[in-house]
């Protein structure tokens, strides 16, 4: 196998793991808040791209603030979310929260579905489809832009999450809610505000992949995996492990599939997180759990 | 004397249209397709032509005097959903004979139970095992894999291609025409260069293709839907590849057209008749029957037509030629007189059904298409 090919599955596999990536960083977000997993994760992924469309299509507003839309209802949607499912039954088990979210992923597929159909959509590349080539390998404008804005949504989640004051209040709360309002932080707020946050970084992650891998109403359901495995890989409640793991993720599909065997990817790339979580259990860069007593 | 001949007669004729009157009770034909469900992009156009053609029918004065009763039910592309409408369709409708299911798998399931209630079944799906081994009772209107396959490698043969790479998904659709391509290809003495597989759902075909760009074939053959296809449309421009793309008719619609976009452009298939109706040669036979069914569907239902409507069209368009031959609407009258349809125009193809072959089409029913200009272009007919 030459150096060129390996650098393509490489960059396919970056590409392919930033968008993995992305969905993690929302479970993150909602996870170290309020303790539970939100299954609509991908949901809010799917919003995103299909939105997009959407308003493209009609308003004709034009590609940028067609996604500046598509961004601000999904925050909406997250917002709504909180609201109207997670808030009323605020006392309840973790558990019966996480069987509400996936109450809400199948309602929102199934809305996106009655609405627009089960079409495959998809939008112009933001700067074209020209490849650029680099060492023999090749990669489209797009790539690069998933890549860059994958990278700058972490580097402003870590910072607010370590370094502002509301981050910080966010993560108060879901390691010990009454200490947290004890001190001030309006729990239910930062709940809600973690929602939005989430189908935020979850609907930017959709607008910037659906020129690449296009979208239809279902395409939440895989990504919603994908993005969970990666971060139980990286570590739950890191979003540094987060987007590792989905880096990870998506480097192991592509080589599977390039140097393996293409029918078994997703069965390789799972038998290694198998293997790693078997070795580490809190994941890559997660702490183990401790409590004092 | 004249009079009471007259009077006569008369009466006759009263006494023959009498039990004609009463014989205006409608003929009862079924169907189970999936209009909703994963399936339902085949379901839906299914169901809208058999509404389409059971009011042109019924306008046109019915069948043999009597109005056509279509009772249609939805499987929601379930299988056990597919064996309760076939039930009902038995036991509770009556049916005289049946359409349907929408998928292979939907027909493979209720198929035993249309022969051993010995009621005929015209299936809208596509796998062959439908129709080999020959069930008395079933028969198919879509052309078989096994018709486009030998219809790319024909033309790829003519282009003196030899070494041949493909990429199938990995779903019923693409494993099955996998088996055929891997058999079809040696058999066309050509070699199978490489064999890759990508999931229904996969975004990203660059590693199957950088592989198979390393082997340098002289084409790919890719079979799958939507999604799947226009990916790896997109990925074969992004690795600025240049090796010829075959497709299958599986994505012979226009919505493939515009996912892929520029990506589309010199991509060659095979298609039905239906998607280049106005380019064939003014003399051919189809040409009428497929406009005047683009036309009529596109004006009731306000969307685009598809091929897979035109495999509900010839499913019904089939029984009812039989039951007018047959003069009687009986299922075993209809079933023997389908075997005996031969030269039958419709949008598929043009039917020769016999007793050992009930689906009546090969690959003629196809003609190579490429895209050039975002639309279909007749290659070769």
């Amino acid at each position: 196998m030459d150096l060129a090919s390996l650098l393509q599955f490489l960059a396919s596999g970056l590409t392919v793991g930033s968008t993995y990536g992305l969905a993690a960083l929302g479970f993150t977000i909602i996870f170290n808040t309020t303790g539970i997993i939100n299954f609509a994760q991908g949901e809010f992924v799917m919003l995103g791209g299909i939105l997009a469309v959407v308003f493209m299509h009609w308003l004709d507003p034009g590609l940028p603030a067609a996604i500046l839309l598509a961004v601000v209802a999904t925050t909406l949607v997250g917002l709504l979310m909180e609201r109207l499912t997670i808030r009323p039954v605020r006392n309840a088990s973790a558990i019966n929260l996480i069987i509400v979210t996936i109450g809400v992923s199948i309602t929102i597929r199934g809305l996106v579905m009655l609405f627009w159909g089960k079409d495959t959509y998809v939008l112009p590349a933001f700067s074209g489809m020209a490849p650029i080539h680099l060492l023999g390998a090749t990669i489209i404008p797009q790539s690069l832009w998933i890549l860059g804005i994958a990278v700058v949504v972490l580097a402003l989640l870590k910072g607010f999450f370590s370094r502002t004051i509301f981050g910080r209040a966010m993560l108060a709360c879901s390691f010990e809610p009454r200490a947290a309002r004890l001190v001030g932080i309006s729990v239910e707020r930062m709940v809600m505000a973690s929602f939005m946050l989430s189908a935020f970084v979850g609907a930017v992650g959709g607008v910037i992949l659906t020129p690449l891998t296009m979208t239809s109403y279902d395409v939440g359901v895989l990504l919603g995996m994908k993005g969970f495995a990666a971060c139980i890989l990286g570590g739950l409640g890191n979003p540094f492990g987060a987007a590792a793991g989905g880096l990870i993720l998506g480097i192991l599909e592509a080589f599977g599939a390039g140097l393996v065997s293409s029918a078994y990817k997703d069965a390789i790339a799972f038998v290694v997180i198998l293997g790693i979580l078997l070795w580490k259990p809190s994941g890559l860069f997660g702490v183990p759990d401790t409590e004092r007593v | 004397m004249i009079t009471r001949i007259l009077f006569f007669a008369l009466a006759v004729m009263v006494f023959i249209s009498a039990p004609a009157a009463k014989a205006a009770e409608p003929i009862k034909v079924g169907a189970v397709l999936s209009v909703s469900g994963p399936a339902s992009f085949l379901g839906e156009p299914e169901r809208n032509t058999l509404l389409l053609l059971q009011d042109k029918i019924n306008a046109q004065g019915g069948i043999l005097g009597r109005p056509l009763e279509m009772i249609i039910y939805d499987d929601e592309t379930e299988v056990n959903k597919a064996v309760l409408a076939a039930d009902r369709l038995l036991k509770r409708d009556r049916v005289v004979a049946a359409i349907g299911g929408t998928t292979s798998g939907n027909t493979l399931a209720i198929m035993p139970k249309f022969a051993s209630a010995r009621i005929p079944l015209v299936s809208c799906a596509a796998a062959e095992k439908i129709v080999k081994p020959v069930n008395p009772w079933v028969f198919k209107t879509p052309q078989s894999d096994r018709h486009a396959v030998i219809k790319i490698l024909e033309h790829a043969k003519s282009q003196g291609y030899k070494n041949i790479a493909i990429i199938t998904v990995s779903d019923g659709f693409g494993q099955a025409g996998r088996e055929v391509l891997m058999e079809l290809i040696p058999a066309h003495g050509m070699n199978v260069a490489a064999d890759e597989i990508y999931g229904p759902k996969d975004t990203d075909m660059t590693p199957q293709l950088t592989k198979i760009r390393g082997l340098n074939p002289d084409a790919i053959v890719c079979w799958g839907t939507n999604p799947g296809p226009a990916v790896i449309a997109r990925n074969r421009v992004q690795l600025a590849m240049d090796t010829p793309l075959y497709m299958s008719h599986g994505v012979a619609s226009k919505r493939f057209i515009e996912l892929a976009g520029d990506a589309a452009e010199g991509l060659i298939l095979p298609a039905g008749r239906l998607a280049v109706a106005d380019q064939l040669s003014e003399d051919h036979p189809q040409k009428a029957v497929l406009q005047a069914y683009i036309q009529e569907y596109e004006a009731r239902f306000n969307t685009e037509v598809s091929t897979f409507g035109g495999y509900a069209y010839d499913a019904l368009t089939l029984i009812v030629e039989a039951v007018r031959r047959a003069g009687e609407a009986t299922p075993q009258a209809i079933r023997d007189h389908l075997e005996e349809i031969h030269g039958f125009v419709a949008t598929g193809g043009i039917f020769e059904l016999s007793a050992e072959d009930h689906n009546g089409l090969d690959e003629r029913a196809f003609v190579i298409v490429r895209i050039a200009g975002g639309d279909w272009e007749l290659v070769s007919d």
